[in-house]
């Protein structure tokens, strides 16, 4: 790893002071601590999130799911209050790497890292969620901008992002056994009469699928998705499947996603 | 340049001057000389690196020693007693020879503790399920499996006294 100058600021405002030009902000590092072994990254400056307390915590109220961006997997997935309004968000946490990443890993540094294969970035948009920063709110559905990209501008952070608490919703990843990233995720969240499907891991970034959506819409069952052929232009080929798989994988894991919600 | 790091190991303070880009396993094996901590595959994989960060399990290769700044870490040298008997997980660990060449071991039992501590009698999926970041390239798993279930047994009847 490349020499860079580190900082602990005890407040968001502090942090935000420190983030610009080559810097990067560093919420768990599971990702980012392994692309700067690699050389992928070379921050010249790196500002440790970790001393912020107020950026960690859960709240939970009827409407809402609100988590802060420190917060780690694992507290999502063990949270009684995640659990009881959005059983499918506390169970994607506990998907997510292995154990001892779920200890480190944050919300926050996921959404922000928008890895094409992570799977956060596909409750953030089946849950219709909004990303609060030191800036302002960002939409899901504007949040996400392609392959490591967001609306994050330079010395913005994500400080929560809360998540609508849906009528039912689940998760089915395909997991790589190796990495177990998603090679395909589908996140399916029925709001009552609107339904949003979210897709990870097939494409260059994280998208909705709006065939499904409107077919779900009409009739919240696994057969109105069934049949729908997802086309494979645009879809990830890697070393693990090919884009046509992984367009199969679209459907057969919204399939699953819908018999688990309706569990 | 250099950076201060404070934090508690296996009970004892440990403070030093060390070099931003310090990973926490570098710190622990070659600034303290605890080399029961193992660098197995560098990129957050094996799991060889785990030791317990404030009661939890984390990977000591994929965080920055300053990430542990105020912690509390337990390496695989903290857990049996100063008079030498063995934790419960390892004694579980040499009883069901939950090993081959050994490489692996550290980071094998400093996840099954923290595992163990919330599940007092663990079913095969849910032990297979929680070794998920662990590898090993000798046994196979099948004993260590067994290993962890007797572990978190025995831990679970030390607990109750």
């Amino acid at each position: 790893m490349h020499a860079f100058k580190y900082h602990r600021p005890a407040s968001i405002d502090a942090a935000a002071a420190l983030a610009k030009g080559e810097a990067k902000l560093l919420a768990g590092g599971q990702s980012l601590v392994q692309a700067m072994k690699l050389r992928l990254a070379s921050p010249s400056d790196i500002i440790d999130l970790g001393a912020i307390k107020s950026l960690a915590g859960i709240k939970s109220d009827g409407k809402t799911v609100t988590i802060g961006a420190m917060t780690r997997h694992a507290e999502v997935n063990h949270s009684a209050d995640v659990k009881k309004a959005i059983p499918a968000l506390a169970a994607m946490a506990g998907m997510i790497g292995d154990r001892q990443v779920r200890a480190m890993g944050t919300c926050g540094g996921s959404i922000a890292n928008n890895d094409p294969a992570a799977d956060y970035p596909a409750a953030v948009l089946a849950l219709n969620a909004t990303i609060t920063t030191n800036k302002g709110r960002h939409e899901a559905d504007k949040f996400f901008k392609g392959m490591f990209d967001t609306a994050l501008q330079p010395g913005e952070i994500v400080t929560s992002v809360s998540f609508q608490v849906p009528k039912r919703a689940a998760y089915m990843k395909f997991k790589n056994p190796a990495s177990r990233f998603a090679i395909v995720g589908v996140f399916v969240a029925d709001f009552g009469g609107m339904v949003r499907v979210a897709v990870t891991g097939a494409g260059p970034g994280v998208f909705r699928q709006p065939e499904m959506e409107k077919a779900l819409a009409a009739k919240f069952a696994p057969e109105s998705v069934a049949n729908i052929k997802v086309k494979q232009d645009g879809l990830n080929t890697d070393l693990h499947a090919s884009a046509e798989y992984r367009a199969h994988l679209v459907t057969v894991m919204a399939k699953r996603a819908v018999e688990a919600a309706l569990k | 340049m250099s950076v201060k790091v404070s934090l508690k190991v296996n009970g004892k303070p440990a403070t030093a001057e060390v070099e931003e880009r310090t990973l926490l396993v570098t710190f622990i094996r070659e600034t303290l000389r605890l080399t029961g901590t193992h660098v197995g595959c560098d990129t957050a994989q094996c799991g060889a690196c785990t030791v317990s960060m404030n009661g939890k399990a984390v990977k000591s290769c994929s965080m920055l020693a300053m990430q542990a700044e105020g912690a509390d870490i337990t390496t695989i040298e903290g857990v049996a007693k100063a008079d030498g008997t063995l934790h419960p997980m390892q004694a579980a660990f040499k009883e069901h020879h939950g090993l081959q060449c050994g490489f692996c071991t550290p980071g094998m039992v400093m996840n099954a503790i923290d595992f163990a501590n919330s599940h007092a009698n663990p079913s095969e999926q849910e032990i297979r399920e929680a070794l998920e970041g662990n590898l090993c390239r000798c046994t196979g798993y099948h004993n260590i499996v067994k290993a962890i279930g007797a572990g978190a047994k025995a831990m679970a009847a030390a607990a109750a006294g």
